[in-house]
């Protein structure tokens, strides 16, 4: 029996400890934001927030997820109302085609904007590295940019 | 003057009336936050809903890859409605054919994405939607205020009756507008000019769900009492199971069943890719393992001995004899042999992977004489007809919905994994989800066709082109199909009236098709992303090698605006100045000929795809050690009329990244009858750093017809890219991918 905080919540998993915790996200918790691509962590669509950090959790067994604080896209924003400022970002850029990857895309960036509040294009370069297949790249880099921004406004008014 | 009804048919309108007589949505849930004052609202037809509170549905008939279909068809709705985008929801349709004394017909127009015809099909149809629901509701309110249909007008969800002076909105004259008989003749359309939706930026349907997790595509389906399932396919092409063990795989956790799945004989059409033994988990991860337990011996089959290496040797070979002559205008071999110079080079396109990030999955439950199916296809039709395939149920009685879908790309044109899904659930009588891991979707595929090219042209003293053949040897992808004859194979591999067919006026085309045991289907503009290679790197050594500029030679071929017939998809015709000014465009904004420092060049590439064209200018930086960098980039595209314009500029962002991943870097190779790719890490697709910070994308309008977008991005990517490294180098990339050709330079 695993124990772990799932979007602020306490949850307990009785199945096979080698279970990723992708898995256990998607198929026991119904939690399906988060996305299957690889398996071997190449593509960044299973990307949650793992006791704060980007981690992506295709690879990671459950049993490594005891006591540990998880979030995913679905928890990502303070509420239905208040985005996250790069859930906004990607909007207003409007980042997504056919969207699959866009989840573990916004999960990698709100992360890495917590790192880096003001990065260049270089840092996003050598930092992002999410798979998209339909090629959001340009827009992607676009809406980091305006994420930090976003972000920076945001901490400011606080 | 009167307009027929192109596309909208009268009993396809009349159906909807009919199936509203009976259950007809008056009095739409008035405690939805409704204003009960506003009116009762109503469904006029299929596709148009209006709500108690003004609010608008409008239905979605086409699948969601990633086009933006789900956004433009619905505003072009909304455009002739006459209502506030803002105002428009937009919910997704099922599958609707209707049974017929002669098969199946469509009930909410043709339903299927590919070619690039998603919106071009729809273009005319979904106007009228909207026009003749806006007829229907001026003509209640003339029958409400006992006026002439010319009293009244409208402005975003109102109907105005001028001798009245009043506004009514259309929720309150929906439940009548529904009750009456449609028109013989089509209500007239907007013009563009006119337009208040259409041809400007609109906010995208489903973007605040994606980018909060809330969007669900196939691989999210969850239903109750569902069961999970996996295959393990025979690894071998064409290989089959022999035997198997599954005493370790039924002792995992959560493991139900397993059981073998026939797959195709050799030879016979697809209706599944391959051979395997299926296992049915509680879970998907519990399937997985289970799958690894299992024990397998492989009847190895007939391309056991298959391998990459022998089928370009075979290639090779087949281009020192003659093939099959498919067009030959002009004097051709006369015009050769007066040439004042003749131009040889072969140029190798290989097999590639779709690789959808959505690796494929399907949910099906099967009983006695029902089928429901639920899966991210491009192709629902193709969806009923594997179901039925399979299980035998009349297609009336097989229920498909279609999820957004995680990526297309040609690959779900093919409903193989829906068959699948159809089987198992067939067998074990559970409703189930099939899933597919991204192995199993790299190894089993509908792979591009690889082929190798030979192109030869002959020149006249002053360097006109003036004889051009392309000879091609490749896996035609129309084998295994049914009713396909062997003459006819060359069919999906060369577009006869491409560039430059009649412009040289002496041109032959010649195919050798190659067996290999890899599946073939269409992959993102098809034969396109070859030809345009080929042809637009050969125009480019042509003018190298005469001591012509690449750029002008391609302007002069290219010529004047004139329209030529072109009788494959994307005609009737074709018009080269379309190139020109493309081509001009691009070559201005990157600054063409500005003297660039060594180890910097440009390139440039045209082409016409599917009815749409487009054009690249690439610039590139190549280091002493080979290492390559795309400096700058420069898109544009031309197609007609852009009716959502964020989708077009992110087709053409998308579909250039697209073409420039595969050129650097992605191949499909076999070894012992066995794919040799199996994820990413050996099939790199494109990363953010990859691609240049300098890159724009530009539309540059036509006229008022809008050609699809879908795929015009990727072709002139790649010889762009080539182009640009010759200009850069002084070495021709001939094989792609490039991979590590310029590290041996």
């Amino acid at each position: 029996m695993i124990s772990l905080k799932v979007n602020g919540e306490k949850v307990r998993f009785d199945g096979d400890e080698d279970t990723p915790l992708l898995w256990v996200l998607r198929d026991h918790l119904g939690l399906t934001g988060t996305k299957f691509g690889c398996g071997i962590g190449q593509c960044g669509a299973c990307t949650v927030h793992f006791n704060g950090r980007a981690q992506r959790s295709c690879m990671l067994p459950v049993a490594a997820a005891k006591d540990a604080t998880v979030t995913t896209i679905e928890a990502l924003s303070a509420g239905d109302h208040q985005l996250h400022p790069v859930q906004q970002a990607w909007l207003d850029i409007d980042v997504p085609q056919c969207g699959y990857c866009q989840a573990g895309q916004i999960m990698a960036t709100a992360d890495f904007l917590k790192r880096n509040p003001d990065p260049s294009d270089e840092d996003i370069d050598r930092d992002l590295s999410n798979l998209c297949r339909c090629g959001t790249y340009v827009r992607i880099r676009e809406a980091v940019h305006h994420a930090a921004r976003l972000a920076r406004k945001e901490s400011n008014d606080d | 003057m009167t307009r027929t009804l192109l596309q909208l048919s009268r009993r396809q309108f009349l159906v909807g009336g009919a199936t509203m007589a009976g259950g007809f949505v008056v009095g739409l849930p008035l405690g939805l936050g409704a204003d009960p004052t506003v009116g009762n609202g109503g469904t006029i037809g299929f596709f148009v809903e209006i709500l108690g509170n003004g609010k608008v549905v409008i239905g979605s008939n086409q699948p969601e890859i990633g086009q933006g279909v789900r956004t433009a068809l619905p505003m072009l709705v909304a455009e002739e409605l006459d209502v506030a985008w803002e105002d428009v929801s937009v919910r997704p349709m099922p599958l609707g054919i209707v049974k017929t004394a002669d098969g199946y017909t469509w009930k909410y127009g043709g339903q299927g994405v590919g070619g690039s015809t998603g919106l071009t099909n729809n273009w005319t149809y979904m106007r009228e939607v909207g026009a003749m629901a806006r007829h229907q509701l001026l003509r209640a309110a003339a029958e409400k205020f006992k006026v002439s249909l010319d009293d009244c007008s409208t402005s975003r969800g109102h109907v105005f009756c001028q001798s009245h002076k009043r506004a009514i909105p259309y929720a309150e004259l929906a439940g009548a507008a529904a009750a009456l008989d449609m028109p013989d003749e089509a209500p007239p359309l907007k013009a563009i000019a006119d337009y208040r939706i259409v041809g400007k930026k609109q906010k995208t349907v489903d973007a605040r769900d994606i980018v909060t997790g809330k969007a669900t595509y196939g691989i999210d389906t969850q239903v109750e009492g569902m069961r999970y399932a996996v295959i393990a396919r025979c690894p071998i092409l064409n290989g089959r199971v022999r035997s198997f063990d599954d005493a370790d795989a039924r002792k995992v956790n959560g493991v139900l069943d397993v059981f073998k799945i026939d797959g195709p004989m050799p030879g016979e059409p697809y209706i599944i890719l391959a051979s395997g033994v299926a296992v049915v988990a509680d879970s998907t991860w519990s399937a997985i393992k289970g799958r690894r337990a299992l024990k397998i011996e492989w009847e190895p089959g007939p391309n056991a001995d298959d391998s990459s290496t022998r089928f370009w040797q075979e290639n090779e070979a087949a281009l020192e004899t003659n093939g099959q002559v498919v067009t030959d205008d002009g004097e051709f071999d006369n015009a050769m042999a007066s040439a004042d110079k003749i131009i040889t080079h072969r140029y190798r396109v290989p097999f590639v992977s779709h690789a959808p990030l959505e690796p494929q999955n399907c949910f099906a439950h099967v009983t006695e004489n029902h089928c429901r199916i639920i899966a991210p296809t491009q192709m629902p039709s193709g969806a009923s007809r594997a179901a039925n395939a399979v299980t035998g149920i009349p297609r009336e009685n097989i229920e498909v919905e279609f999820t957004r879908v995680g990526g297309g790309f040609g690959r779900r044109l093919s409903n193989d994994y829906v068959a699948e899904a159809a089987l198992i659930s067939k067998q074990t009588g559970w409703p189930i989800k099939l899933q597919w891991t991204r192995e199993d979707d790299m190894q089993h595929d509908f792979y591009r066709p690889g082929g190798l090219h030979e192109l030869r042209a002959g020149v006249d003293a002053d360097g006109n082109v003036t004889a051009w053949t392309q000879r091609l040897a490749s896996a035609s992808k129309h084998y295994r199909r049914p009713n396909k004859p062997d003459d006819g194979l060359w069919e999906p591999e060369l577009y006869p009236d491409d560039f430059p067919r009649r412009i040289v006026e002496n041109f032959r085309l010649e195919y050798f098709h190659n067996a290999i045991g890899l599946p073939r289907g269409s992959w993102r503009a098809p034969a396109h992303t070859a030809n345009a290679f080929v042809i637009q790197s050969f125009i480019d050594e042509i003018a190298h090698e005469t001591g012509q500029d690449p750029l002008q030679l391609r302007l002069a071929m290219f010529g004047e605006e004139r329209e030529l017939p072109y009788d494959g998809h994307g005609g009737p015709t074709f018009n080269p100045g379309r190139l020109t000014r493309l081509t001009k465009f691009v070559a201005k904004e990157i600054n063409y000929d500005r003297k660039r420092p060594a180890g910097t060049g440009v390139g440039i590439a045209a082409h016409f795809t599917f009815g749409g064209y487009a054009a690249h200018a690439i610039e590139v930086t190549v280091d002493k050690n080979g290492e390559l960098r795309i400096d700058r980039i420069v898109a544009a595209i031309d197609c007609g009329f852009a009716v959502h314009p964020q989708a077009v500029q992110a087709q053409l962002q998308g579909g250039t990244i697209d073409g420039l991943s595969t050129a650097l870097g992605l191949e499909i190779t076999v070894t012992d009858g066995r794919v040799d790719q199996s994820n990413f890490h050996d099939y790199p697709l494109m990363r953010i750093a990859d691609v240049p910070v300098e890159f724009e994308t530009h539309i540059l309008p036509y006229d008022d017809i809008p050609t699809g977008v879908g795929e015009m991005g990727i072709p002139s990517a790649a010889p762009a890219l080539t182009n640009a490294i010759f200009a850069a180098t002084g070495r021709r990339i001939r094989d792609l991918p490039l991979g590590a050709q310029l590290k041996s330079m």
